[in-house]
């Protein structure tokens, strides 16, 4: 049931028409807006998510009104009802939910542009705000859980064994990587230096001023083997807005629009959240191929026209994976273009993950890698790649994920 | 009618919605020291009711808190004949207060008769303290 | 033997449903089992209540020599990303048995720092509790 995959064949003859499919350009995002990225952010996720918002709205040059749609993450604790009646919107025509955690995050923007270009909305909020750092941290499990049996059958096949946190059901999937393509915690290294580089320019990242190298990554701690501490993203409080508006609106706005040349989702067989390990392979990422293999179907871009990319990394080994995915090298070359740094930094071949990212910016489940895209569009990011034409964002991994790609 | 509570079972406390309660936080704080409190924008004048992190007319995020007055009217009410939690026994109404400053309130009425409620009737705050760690604001008559 | 359990925070159980009852009722009898399709015979795990092969509902459990080799492993070393009542560091396995599917457990006699991809193990089941067994592994005809 995997020979499509592991043959990395896509069939193109069971997808729609590419002429059916609406979203190419037809939506661009015309406005972002973010909190500051803390590790204390002292209010409700509420209140950044609409600080947030009004940012975005701002940035856009619209007016509150103008608001007509809402995406929300299934794990947001807030939700477009309260955030409404906060910011004065007065109607929405549109809301949807997105699923599976950082999953979710390009996700949003299909939701977003699939009703603008159906015509059902034309100025669509896709949001995430998460006090992540002083709240209930994702890593851990709470001090001492009141459930005695786990809440569905795959939390109960996995949770009895101690296997409970995200960083340990992603080291499960680098254990085989690592393992098949003989790649060190050095090599690894690299990823993580040179997210830190690029945050170490922008002042808005939590590891702003604190540069790394390549030997701490190598003698910090361990947190599960085989992540250490700084194959981990930053445990943050904050919130990110994106607005998509439909292209034609976006000629008369503020802002240079990004507009969304194609945004694709992938969910493969035999997949678990996070868990995945009883596929036939289990070094790659099913879910980011198929993802990636729509992508470049429905926009006609092949990867060597990306100029910068923003690959969602949780943890560091989904860096040297995605590349592989989504087609920028062979499989099992991931870790040989990033040893050294010099193809994913700041002027390398494929600059990546340009903020800093959640290895070193905030971790926002995915959004501010789309507000980082977007300011590569405007030529207006903290290491800007030069005339920046298409720009690449993915989502969460291990997971059902999702894709976009934006152009100026 | 007032609610009569089943002792052995936990009263549903505001405290479990924990994300959106932060905004309620003053409002709770208020209701322990015997006050009902509203949210004001400091801005604009317009009442965040219920609270909010910001005003939805000016969108700005600066608010006060002021004591109400406590007296109001039935706006409306329901009569639970049965009961949707274990700790609440039926029948017993929640009513909608209409505060004299305007906004709305739910709650539970004391000492009024179910034949006796009506629309526009007039009210005014007491405090019940239905468990060790939880006081409510109901109504009672004026007078 | 190699983890340490904190009865004060009791290990949380699998969730029985009606599609992997069978893999838990064994795990309780001390015998691993496996779902096999009936009508195609595709050996299936994890449990689930239609086989991906020829969507027949038709399923029955069928007895696993229990012999294979480690996977993939994780060590859990800082305590506070696993579970607060089992002592870091344990690891975390997937072992691939001879029957070609793939079980998620831990392991019995051998230290996290021993561990290695392709080191040949066997079944073994772990009463930690009155009404909790795991199944567990263990270094081959150790």
């Amino acid at each position: 049931m995997f020979d499509e995959y592991l043959a990395r064949r896509y069939r193109t003859t069971t997808r729609p028409k590419k002429e059916h499919y609406l979203v190419k350009d037809s939506a661009a995002i015309v406005g972002i807006g973010a909190t500051e990225f803390s590790k204390d952010s002292g209010r409700s996720e509420l209140q950044m998510v609409c600080e947030a918002v009004k940012a975005a709205v701002d940035d856009a040059g619209l007016q509150m009104e103008e608001i007509d749609g809402f995406v929300r993450f299934e794990m947001d604790y807030t939700d477009e009802m309260h955030i409404c009646s906060s910011l004065g919107i007065p109607k929405l025509t549109y809301f949807a939910e997105c699923g599976w955690g950082g999953g979710a995050s390009c996700s949003t923007i299909v939701h977003a542009a699939a009703a603008i270009a159906a015509g059902v909305a034309e100025c669509i909020v896709c949001y995430r705000g998460m006090n992540e750092a002083s709240g209930r941290r994702y890593g851990r499990i709470p001090g001492t859980p009141s459930i005695m049996t786990a809440p569905r059958d795959h939390f109960g096949s996995i949770l009895p064994f101690g296997h409970c946190t995200p960083p340990g059901w992603v080291a499960m999937f680098a254990s085989r990587y690592l393992h098949e393509f003989d790649a060190t915690a050095e090599d690894l290294a690299w990823v993580s230096v040179v997210c830190r580089e690029h945050a170490n320019r922008n002042p808005n990242a939590i590891f702003y001023d604190r540069p790394l190298t390549v030997q701490e990554c190598v003698e910090a701690r361990m947190i599960i083997e085989p992540l250490r501490l700084y194959d981990c993203c930053v445990d943050t409080d904050g919130a990110v807005a994106i607005i998509v508006a439909s292209a034609e609106k976006a000629k008369k706005l503020k802002q240079k629009p990004a507009y969304i040349v194609g945004a694709t989702q992938g969910n493969a067989t035999e997949g678990e959240l996070m868990t995945s390990y009883y596929r036939p392979v289990i070094s790659g990422l099913p879910e980011a191929w198929y993802t990636g293999q729509e992508l470049w179907r429905v926009t006609g871009a092949i990867p060597s026209d990306v100029n910068v990319a923003q690959f969602y990394d949780a943890f560091s080994p989904l860096i040297p994976m995605q590349l592989e995915e989504y087609g920028f090298c062979d499989r099992g070359k991931g870790m040989d273009f990033c040893r050294g740094g010099d193809r994913i930094r700041l002027g390398g071949e494929l600059p990546c993950n340009t903020s800093g990212s959640h290895l070193s910016e905030a971790y926002l489940h995915g959004m501010n890698l789309i507000a980082e895209a977007v300011r590569q569009i405007r030529g207006t990011s903290t290491a800007q790649v030069k005339n920046a034409e298409l720009s690449l964002v993915t989502g969460g991994l291990g997971i059902p994920t999702s894709a976009i790609l934006l152009r100026n | 009618m007032s609610v009569e509570y089943n002792a052995d079972q936990k009263i549903p406390h505001p405290a479990m919605w924990g994300v959106l309660y932060k905004s309620s936080t003053p409002f709770w704080d208020g209701v322990k020291e015997k006050r009902v409190m509203l949210q004001r924008c400091k801005s604009c004048g317009y009442w965040l009711n219920p609270p909010r992190p910001m005003c939805p007319k000016c969108r700005s995020q600066e608010s006060e808190w002021v004591a109400a007055k406590g007296t109001g009217k039935i706006y409306s009410w329901v009569t639970f004949n049965e009961s949707p939690h274990s700790a609440f026994k039926t029948p017993y109404e929640a009513v909608l207060v209409e505060l004299d400053e305007g906004p709305r309130i739910v709650s539970n009425v004391v000492g009024i008769n179910s034949d006796e409620l009506e629309i526009g009737m007039p009210v005014e705050v007491t405090f019940e303290d239905v468990a060790e760690d939880l006081t409510l604001p109901k109504f009672k008559k004026v007078g | 033997m190699v983890m340490e359990y904190n009865p004060k925070i009791p290990t949380l159980r699998p969730y029985i449903d009606p599609d992997n009852q069978g893999f838990w009722d064994g795990v309780r009898e001390h015998r691993l089992v496996i779902q096999k399709c009936k009508d195609c015979g595709l050996v299936i795990h994890r449990p689930r209540p239609m086989c991906p092969r020829c969507l027949s509902t038709e399923r029955e459990w069928t007895p696993s020599m229990g012999k294979g080799v480690i996977y993939a492993y994780v060590n859990v070393i800082y305590q506070n990303a696993g579970y607060p009542g089992i002592k870091a560091p344990y690891s975390v396995v997937v072992v691939e048995i001879t029957e070609g599917v793939r079980i998620l457990a831990n392991l019995y006699d051998i230290e996290p720092e021993g561990v290695r991809i392709g080191t040949p193990v066997e079944i073994c089941f772990d009463d930690i509790a009155d009404d909790l067994t795991l199944p567990k592994f263990k270094r081959l005809n150790s």
